[in-house]
């Protein structure tokens, strides 16, 4: 799972990237910034939960 | 694209900053402090000790080959053209400072303040890695973050790199980050995490339950004189990142030092606000992190807010910082003996995110806080996978935790053989069945 959250982490960077060298107007990337940080979101709380799980199987 | 310009530098100008990165070795000595501090005493020494040992690998191959990958502004970088456009990757130097000239010219400068800044990032992992981090492993991902991931997000920053370029885009004046919030602070912080995550709790500080036990720094004066070293430090790391990566003008740096100021002061007094609230009295060691976090908050926008935002800066710091070394101790499983992901990690996202709120230059820019944010996202989602994949295969291949023996006899006597208090301070047990 920590893995996955690490690859939308990731996903969500180059969404962020590809809006800001693709597209022109400000409206359309700051959707796409928007959406991209969105992404990195979900991504860090799969992170999160996992290193929770892990902590839980150490205990 | 673009680049961003060199700023311009008189004579006046160069001594001033020669000045200001005199003082920057006393934010890193306040942090070791505070570090040691807040860890336990059976520690303290170590802690001290890797601090040193940190700071040294980390300037060493920051000079070897970090520069190599940072650069500076209108030096040889490595540009990829996407959509018709030249982003700016890596950097092309030399390694081994070849090809830079000592002599007080601003990459020369830039180059001396970025050997000390990311001793400064080094730092921070060792306050949530306290008590169980190996030396030798420290002093490896020492060299891994000097040498690969700062030097690699500073150049997209200050190198004049892609984030300092999306000004091009239309994006503002492009990420603007004057003292390092986001290359500093949040890049250590992001490690710290990472290193948290990996080291996992220290033993006793979780019950079965997940409940944590409350394992106190032994020293709050410790604290609380690093505190106060660090304000100095920071008022020099500001003004000379400000006018070494932003073009400020020499003058400019009386509102670099007003801002930074107001901002540690009330995010000080908002975590004595905070912690009253909560606990029924002030908590020493969560107000010392207030106002680190209100410092490392008010480094990105020193430059370019007025005294009033850098109140609401600093007040915001001062809130946020106590609740979130809450949230990630009770609610998280983070054990972060010193709130370094707490500071440095959250502190400096919102400083990032600051900027695009309050920066005036000398108005209100068009889409800056889409650049902030662009910052942030990078930051999210690629150092934080970055440090975190480096340490993982690190920890593959050189286990970084101590075993529990190292634990139980303390970091001092297990690694070092000698205790920092031979003769005055007891401890408790912490391995006794509950």
């Amino acid at each position: 799972m920590k893995l996955a959250g690490f690859l939308l982490l990731l996903a969500g960077w180059v969404i962020v990237l590809s809006a800001v060298a693709l597209l022109a107007s400000a409206r359309q990337q700051a959707g796409f910034v928007l959406a991209g940080l969105g992404v990195e979101a979900v991504g860090l709380v799969l992170a999160v939960r996992s290193h929770l799980a892990f902590a839980g199987e150490q205990e | 694209m673009t680049s961003v310009p060199i700023p311009a530098l008189s004579e006046a100008g160069r001594a001033l900053c020669i000045l200001f990165i005199l003082l920057v070795p006393l934010t890193g000595a306040g942090l070791a402090l505070i570090n040691t501090g807040l860890g336990r005493s059976r520690s303290a020494a170590h802690s001290m000790l890797v601090s040193l040992c940190v700071v040294a690998v980390a300037g060493l191959v920051y000079f070897a080959c970090g520069f190599a990958w940072q650069g500076y502004i209108e030096r040889p970088a490595h540009v990829l053209t996407i959509a018709g456009k030249g982003w700016n990757w890596i950097a092309k130097e030399p390694f081994f400072f070849r090809g830079l000239r000592l002599d007080g010219s601003p990459d020369s400068l830039a180059a001396w303040l970025q050997m000390l800044s990311v001793g400064l990032a080094a730092l921070i992992p060792l306050g949530s890695g306290a008590d169980r981090w190996r030396l030798p492993a420290i002093c490896a991902s020492t060299a891994l973050l000097a040498g690969c991931t700062y030097p690699l997000f500073a150049h997209w920053v200050w190198g004049g790199g892609w984030l300092a370029q999306l000004s091009a885009c239309g994006l503002g004046r492009g990420f603007v980050d004057a003292g390092g919030s986001g290359s500093i602070h949040a890049v250590g912080g992001l490690t710290a995490l990472s290193i948290a995550w990996i080291l996992g709790p220290r033993h006793g500080k979780y019950s079965p339950e997940g409940v944590p036990a409350a394992i106190p720094g032994h020293n709050a004066v410790l604290v609380l004189i690093g505190c106060a070293l660090t304000v100095v430090g920071w008022l020099g790391l500001n003004c000379a990142g400000a006018v070494l990566f932003t073009g400020l003008a020499p003058a400019g740096v009386v509102l670099v030092g007003v801002n930074t100021t107001i901002s540690a002061a009330v995010a000080a007094l908002a975590a004595v606000m905070i912690t009253r609230m909560r606990f029924g009295k002030p908590d020493a060691s969560l107000v010392a992190n207030g106002w680190v976090g209100g410092l490392v908050a008010s480094s990105a926008a020193c430059a370019s807010v007025t005294p009033a935002a850098a109140l609401v800066i600093g007040l915001v710091a001062g809130v946020l910082v106590p609740l979130s070394v809450e949230l990630f101790e009770v609610r998280l499983a983070v054990d972060d003996p010193a709130g370094a992901v707490s500071v440095h990690a959250i502190g400096g996202i919102w400083g990032v995110l600051a900027v695009g709120l309050f920066a005036r230059f000398p108005q209100p820019v068009a889409g800056q806080w889409i650049a902030q944010v662009a910052g942030i996202a990078t930051l999210l989602g690629f150092v934080l996978p970055l440090t975190y994949g480096l340490n993982w295969l690190l920890n593959r291949l050189l286990p970084q935790r101590v075993p529990l023996e190292g634990e139980r006899l303390g970091m001092d006597v297990y690694e070092l053989g000698a205790t920092a208090y031979p003769e005055f301070v007891t401890h408790t047990e912490d391995f006794m069945p509950r």
